[in-house]
């Protein structure tokens, strides 16, 4: 058997009395692409830490073609031929730095020459290795963009700069952690092709990822770590309803899934109620087309659009934190124009922002004043928090969204990303919301909690609310919505639904390039 | 290939429960050190500032006797209570450099009021409070309103007010029955209710002290247990998070500066009451003195927050310092060599030992266990 690319054995590693990898034993192949799942809190980004030289006191042993390394620092991860891209891209750039600098980077801040010549930034230089970078991506920059600032590019932009600088040092081994989670359909196209593309070269490739669809398309194999161990390696084509168990465990049990493996098993719709929010003549973009839309009470109604279709912006509008470029709203039958977040509160209308680390969260807050801190007028009396009902009021939200954690004075920093979700989505869904607005409820999060979210979105619609996801995943709208919408460019432009549509016409109205504007 | 160096670490005790891995500094240190940090971050202070008065109190007879309390008093109470107004200041994430503008310009406000105007006291102190709301106003219209960064704006400020109370007074101190420019006697004095402020006793405990407890207790009732109070600090830890939660951002913003402009001026009222005359440098070494015991405080007990009781003991940990080593013969720049030693090591407490990160700007909530 020809050695392995990257070869681990018996990889653990504890954090306290926890842990958390637990004699992990993988080989990747050169030319692999190995897609690692597992639900949030399996230890896969702790994995993914020893791998990239974060966590220097692991057990276990890591060779590299054969070779012992030593992972203690990132930098000997790289020098050994580790290269890691991170969840965050915006970590991996350097803002105020040209594109050119930030691909060479790398060289500017550990330099292979020594003396003088290590010290002079020479610009030539620097576009020259950028130009050495870009090309092994096969992307067709321009000296004219390498010479913009680094912050000029767009999200998905930034992800192959990121991608290109790990690549330049000829890696054995790339780990690409969720790096679509941030992308559209499209732009993780070129992602993908980018990834074949070095495949077809040699390169192992770890790819981390809770997008099933992606795995399918992308892995050549799949391993499942739960609990901090492998519990399944199989070859693609890949059998979900075999992988799934092992990856949720008995969690699988809660959450069946449907015929085709990945979704969840076949569903009521739910019936469209009164017409709770009416738009007229709204413009979600400067120059998109007057919309208008009813969004009914007691259904879910998805709306698929990429980033920039005004997903965003239609929800920022009807919560009063951003107003759109013209129109009005009606919210049951009564003009509805909420000056701020606070006034669209008082009138029921929640909103799940997308961004969990800067939009809801709040560094050091418990779960209790987390959940707590849109409603505190209530909780207070003469201005003074009660703080027993707080407490109350927080230990009912966690049980009743499964939020896993010791109390709910926990800091919500400790929680893992799926609770975090749990807590910022359990916030905003309460007895008496009107109209439920989640955005990108389920980024990051793995498919447990991604159902137990759809489950109470479903939930909060039965009891009457009119709640609305936003999402740029097509099967994510569709496994939780009633009816779908899909956004080009601010217009609609397809309206059905989701039990009349198949999934192939929600898919082709992404494409649609003249959008009509067809409101029901 | 073997090496020693590749055999597996050995794994550390479990000893504390962890409830997540971070990759700050002290995460990988053994458990017993841990635990010793743990307990150096929340109780530092509070042992330097006991070991200090024991010092003190064992070496130096005089450091025991009431005049000396009474000596503490007169320092710990207007740097205490401006900065409680940094506190207030810095809950929502910003820092207020007026402060010691503020109450210099209170000084000779007050000294002008009740000397040139011939105003009694109550109306000098209402001018005085009056005026530091306005000073508060503006530094809010400035950071909110026309968006400069804090500490931008309250240092234009501190200048502006600086400037402002030289104007007032002709850029001379203000004292009783003083000599006026066209050569005649001023009409008025300092009275005796506004020295009462300084110098008075309301049974057997001065009135400076009833001023700080009375304004550390309604500070920390604010900031704990009312729901303003928690709004402060939304605003300060997440400001897009407390805005997307309903939380008018800008109004509580503009409240925090006013705020901490009448503390600043309620500093300034002591401060001259003190001095009984209408010195036009009086002021000028609060700034730093309330910024610092402000920072102090949020590395005190390890909550890593700025609070009111932490303020209100890194006030007492200044003064004993000051009071203490000047009566150990040091000259005053040795004093400020140990209050930038206690600053910096309250500094160290914050950003480098302590666990929670929550002071550190710019910082997202660490992420999970996964």
């Amino acid at each position: 058997m020809s050695t392995a690319a990257v070869s681990l054995r018996g990889i653990g590693m504890s954090f306290g009395a926890h842990r958390v990898l637990d004699g992990v034993d993988l080989d990747i192949a050169a030319g692999e692409v190995l897609a690692l799942l597992g639900a949030n809190g399996a230890g896969k980004s702790t994995l993914i830490k020893v791998l990239s030289g974060v966590h220097p006191g692991h057990d276990g042993t890591i060779r590299i073609e054969g070779t012992e390394q030593r992972m203690d620092s990132p930098l000997r991860a790289r020098r050994a031929g580790i290269a890691t891209v991170h969840q965050r891209v915006h970590d991996g750039v350097v803002p105020g730095l040209t594109v050119a600098e930030n691909l060479a980077f790398d060289d500017l801040a550990h330099p292979a020459r020594r003396g003088p010549s290590a010290v002079l930034l020479r610009r030539r230089e620097v576009l020259a290795a950028a130009r050495t970078a870009v090309e092994v991506l096969g992307l067709d920059w321009s000296d004219a963009v390498l010479r913009r600032d680094v912050a000029e590019l767009g999200i998905s932009d930034a992800q192959l700069l990121v991608l290109a600088r790990a690549l330049v040092h000829r890696p054995r081994l790339l780990v690409l952690d969720e790096p679509t989670s941030a992308l559209s359909a499209a732009e993780a196209d070129r992602l993908f092709a980018v990834v074949r593309g070095q495949r077809a070269a040699g390169l192992a490739v770890l790819y981390v990822s809770h997008r099933l669809g992606e795995v399918d398309a992308l892995a050549d194999r799949a391993v499942v770590l739960r609990d901090g161990r492998v519990t399944s390696d199989t070859r693609a084509p890949f059998r979900w309803d075999v992988v799934l168990p092992a990856m949720l465990g008995e969690r699988a049990a809660v959450h069946p899934v449907g015929p085709d493996g990945i979704g969840p098993p076949p569903r009521e719709p739910l019936p469209a109620g009164d017409v709770a929010v009416r738009l007229r003549g709204v413009r979600l973009l400067p120059r998109s087309p007057a919309l208008d839309l009813d969004l009914h009470a007691g259904q879910v109604t998805g709306v698929v659009g990429l980033l920039g279709a005004g997903k965003s912006e239609l929800a920022h509008g009807l919560f009063g934190s951003a107003s759109w470029a013209g129109g009005t709203a009606e919210l049951d039958g009564r003009p509805f124009a909420p000056r701020s977040p606070a006034a669209a509160v008082r009138a029921g209308v929640h909103l799940v922002p997308e961004d969990r680390a800067g939009q809801a969260l709040l560094p050091g807050w418990s779960i209790a004043r987390t959940l707590s801190l849109p409603f505190l007028r209530e909780l207070s009396r003469g201005g003074v928090v009660d703080r027993a009902t707080e407490a109350d009021r927080a230990r009912t939200a966690v049980d009743r969204f499964g939020v896993v954690t010791r109390s709910e004075s926990t800091d919500v920093g400790e929680l893992s990303g799926g609770n975090q979700q749990k807590v910022v989505v359990g916030r905003w869904l309460v007895p008496g919301v009107r109209v439920l607005l989640l955005d990108e409820p389920f980024r990051g999060v793995d498919l447990g909690a991604r159902r137990d979210i759809g489950g109470h979105a479903r939930d909060a619609a039965r009891a009457g609310a009119a709640v609305v996801v936003l999402s740029a995943d097509v099967d994510e709208v569709l496994e939780v919505a009633d009816r779908v919408l899909v956004l080009v460019d601010g217009a609609v432009t397809l309206d059905a639904p989701v039990s009349a549509v198949p999934r192939d016409a929600v898919v082709a109205a992404f494409s649609a390039t003249s959008p009509g504007g067809t409101p029901a | 290939m073997t090496d020693p160096l590749t055999k597996p670490a050995p794994t550390p005790a479990p000893a504390l429960p962890e409830p997540a891995p971070r990759a700050s500094a002290g995460a990988r240190l053994a458990p017993g050190l841990d635990r010793a940090r743990e307990l150096l971050v929340r109780y530092g202070f509070i042992a330097v500032t006991v070991a200090l008065i024991a010092w003190f109190v064992l070496s130096e007879p005089n450091f025991r006797t009431a005049d000396n309390l009474y000596g503490l008093l007169e320092y710990a109470a207007p740097t205490a209570i401006a900065g409680l107004g940094v506190t207030i200041a810095m809950t929502v994430g910003g820092l207020d450099l007026s402060v010691g503008a503020a109450a210099g310009f209170g000084v000779s406000l007050a000294a002008w009021m009740m000397v040139v105007q011939n105003q009694v006291g109550g109306v000098a102190i209402g001018a005085v409070l009056l005026g530091g709301a306005l000073i508060g106003l503006v530094n809010a219209l400035l950071v909110v309103w026309a968006r400069i960064p804090d500490l931008l704006a309250t240092l234009t400020t501190m200048f502006a007010v600086m400037g402002l109370k030289l104007v007032l007074v002709d850029g001379r101190s203000i004292s009783s029955r003083m000599t006026l420019e066209d050569g005649s006697t001023a009409p008025g004095r300092f009275t005796d209710d506004f020295l009462w402020l300084a110098r008075g006793d309301i049974g057997p405990v001065p009135v400076p002290a009833v001023l700080l407890l009375l304004v550390a207790v309604a500070v920390w009732f604010l900031l704990e247990r009312t729901r303003y109070g928690r709004l402060f600090y939304a605003v300060g830890a997440n400001a897009e998070a407390a805005r997307l939660a309903g939380v008018p951002v800008g109004l509580y913003r503009s409240a925090a500066y006013v705020l901490s402009g009448v503390l600043a001026s309620v500093a300034g009222l002591l401060l001259a009451a003190r001095i009984g005359q209408g010195d036009v440098s009086a002021g000028n070494s609060l700034l730093l003195d309330a910024v610092a015991v402000a920072l102090v405080g949020t590395s005190v007990l390890g909550r890593n927050v700025p609070n009111a009781w932490g303020t209100v003991l890194g006030a007492v940990l200044v003064s004993v310092m000051v009071v203490g080593f000047s009566m150990k013969g040091l000259p005053y720049y040795v004093q400020d060599v140990a209050k930038g030693a206690v600053l910096l090591a309250a500094l160290l407490f914050s950003y480098t030992l302590s666990r929670r990160r929550t002071a550190l700007p710019g910082q997202p909530a660490a992420g999970g266990a996964e």
